[in-house]
């Protein structure tokens, strides 16, 4: 058994994947961390406080994980779902009650959503209790506001996606709003637009919640909203290193 | 630029430095592998056990085919607009739906910017930093009270029900409102000067960070206390508006 081991991880083809054994020494520790892809985000060392789970409540790393979550669950929604009114209600339904496992990639998907919208909040609170936003770490708060702004709005895109009442009332709700915006709402104070060409005409392809709408909102929530947050994301990850890795009290 | 220059000397400086510093006692730092790793790993398995579930003892919403000619009573937005959709009792769309969060997401942005306090940083030292801790809670715990209310405690015709009431039991229709009280505006023009004069002279710490600082600080800030005083307004003295201008009502 031992003599099997050995020649599996002493072979050409093992080597050529893990370059590295686990024995504990400092030169193994730095290459498990810099030889691996995933893992090189991290500095080889940080202060001690930082590993302590009360010091983050790791909520940046879940946000981020959830966010792998929805991608993945995401994509396989993807198989069974069309953006057209004619088609999206009945394919919620044929994934509930047709394909195997559906209605649990569909759970998983929607509750990880709102699942990354509080952990998002409560890794800002985080934030600023230990003051991190402060310099040099300014820009990456900025940042991380518009990632909050982001998760949001990939929340409430893909809510309408189901075309239920409970979808089509809240996003008419939603978009309500937008018709009071100061100047470019036809409802708003000082409008100088009317009900088809302001802001919620832009954001909804259409005076009212129809299939425009949730075609435009399909291609937002699984194409541009994503992406613009996956680019955020490396950007702040970036930074938090480039920043002087993860604050510390002077 | 700076602060971008300060990061980027630190970082290069960084693995080398922390080395030494271990060894001298000076900075406590740590391999991240395996000790980080280790927990990362640990919180990944957590959540996707959390999340799985979830997902198999929760089904998510799914309700009747939209239908544009039948309204939901109540329509509400998903959770995490419902903090906004409840200041719609309180303020007209444009502010509610337009202005106040806006302002929310600028004065997030601006939060770095704005605090010149350099204490506090990598740590929960909360006592150093009072004025700032003081009012991003007050925002923070407002947002998550109103969603509580907008979430469990409102109704058809967004009335005011508590958990143990059936949606049955008719409400009355709410006191008649005071349009715009007399004293109304003058209050309002109190409000804001008074507001933002008074701290300009009586306070060093705010006069110290520039008038420019001072200016941002306060415009977010008394517009958002000034949320509580409108609900105050409206609940204890039926006030409907304190302003009732021919563009717009506040
Ligand atoms: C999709 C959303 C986000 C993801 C995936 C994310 C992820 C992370 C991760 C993994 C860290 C490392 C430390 C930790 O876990 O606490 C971090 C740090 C940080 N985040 Fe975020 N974040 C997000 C949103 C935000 C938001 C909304 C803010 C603030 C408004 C923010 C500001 C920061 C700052 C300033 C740091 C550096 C903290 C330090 O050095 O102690 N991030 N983020």
């Amino acid at each position: 058994m031992k003599d099997i081991l050995k020649k599996v991880t002493e072979s050409q083809v093992w080597k050529s994947v893990f370059r590295h054994g686990y024995a504990d020494e400092t030169k193994n520790r730095m290459l498990q961390i810099r030889s691996n892809v995933f893992l090189h985000l991290h500095p080889f060392k940080m202060p001690r406080h930082a590993f302590k789970i009360r010091f983050t409540w790791c909520m940046g790393g879940v946000t981020f994980f959830l966010f792998l979550i929805e991608v993945i669950t995401g994509l396989l929604l993807m198989f069974y779902y069309r953006p057209v009114t004619e088609y999206a209600y009945l394919d919620m339904k044929f994934l509930e009650f047709d394909v195997p496992f559906g209605i649990i990639l569909r759970n998983i998907h929607r509750w990880g959503a709102h699942a990354m919208v509080a952990t998002v909040m409560v890794h800002m609170l985080r934030v600023f209790l230990t003051g991190s936003y402060k310099p040099p770490r300014e820009f990456n708060w900025v940042v991380g506001v518009i990632l909050l702004v982001l998760t949001l709005l990939l929340s409430f895109t893909g809510y309408l996606l189901p075309w239920d009442q409970l979808a089509f009332w809240a996003i008419t709700v939603g978009s309500n709003m937008a018709r009071a915006t100061p100047i470019l709402g036809h409802e708003g104070p000082f409008a100088i637009v009317d009900k088809y060409n302001d802001v919620r005409f832009a954001l909804l392809g259409g005076t009212d919640v129809g299939a425009s709408a949730l075609l435009r909102f399909y291609v937002l929530h699984i194409m541009l909203l994503p992406l613009v947050a996956i680019i955020l994301m490396a950007v702040h990850f970036w930074r938090i290193r480039k920043d002087g890795g993860i604050s510390r009290p002077l | 630029m700076n602060g971008l220059v300060k990061g980027i000397n630190m970082e290069a400086a960084e693995t080398k430095k922390e080395d030494k510093e271990s060894a001298t006692g000076k900075q406590d730092t740590e391999y991240v592998w395996p000790d980080l790793v280790f927990k990362e790993y640990l919180a990944v398995v957590a959540v996707t056990a959390l999340m799985l579930l979830w997902a198999l003892m929760v089904n998510a919403p799914l309700r009747e085919l939209a239908n544009p000619g039948l309204t939901e009573n109540p329509a509400k937005a998903p959770w995490y607009f419902l903090g906004l959709q409840e200041l719609l009792v309180y303020f007209d769309p444009w502010m509610a739906g337009v202005v106040l969060p806006s302002l929310i997401i600028t004065g997030l942005i601006a939060v770095p910017y704005i605090d010149t306090n350099t204490k506090g940083v990598g740590e929960y030292a909360l006592s150093l930093r009072k004025f700032a801790v003081y009012n991003y809670l007050f925002g923070f715990i407002m947002w998550w009270v109103l969603i509580v209310i907008g979430t469990f405690l409102r109704g058809p015709n967004w009335n005011f029900y508590w958990p143990w009431e059936s949606w049955e039991i008719h409400k009355e229709v709410e006191q008649a409102l005071v349009f715009q009280p007399a004293w109304g505006p003058a209050f309002l023009g109190i409000y804001f000067l008074a507001g933002f004069v008074v701290p300009w002279l009586t306070s060093r710490y705010l006069r110290e960070k520039g008038f420019l600082r001072y200016s941002i600080i306060m415009l977010h800030l008394l517009i958002m206390y000034f949320v509580p005083v409108k609900i105050v307004l409206r609940l204890v003295f039926n006030v409907r508006y304190v302003w009732a201008a021919p563009w717009f009502n506040i």
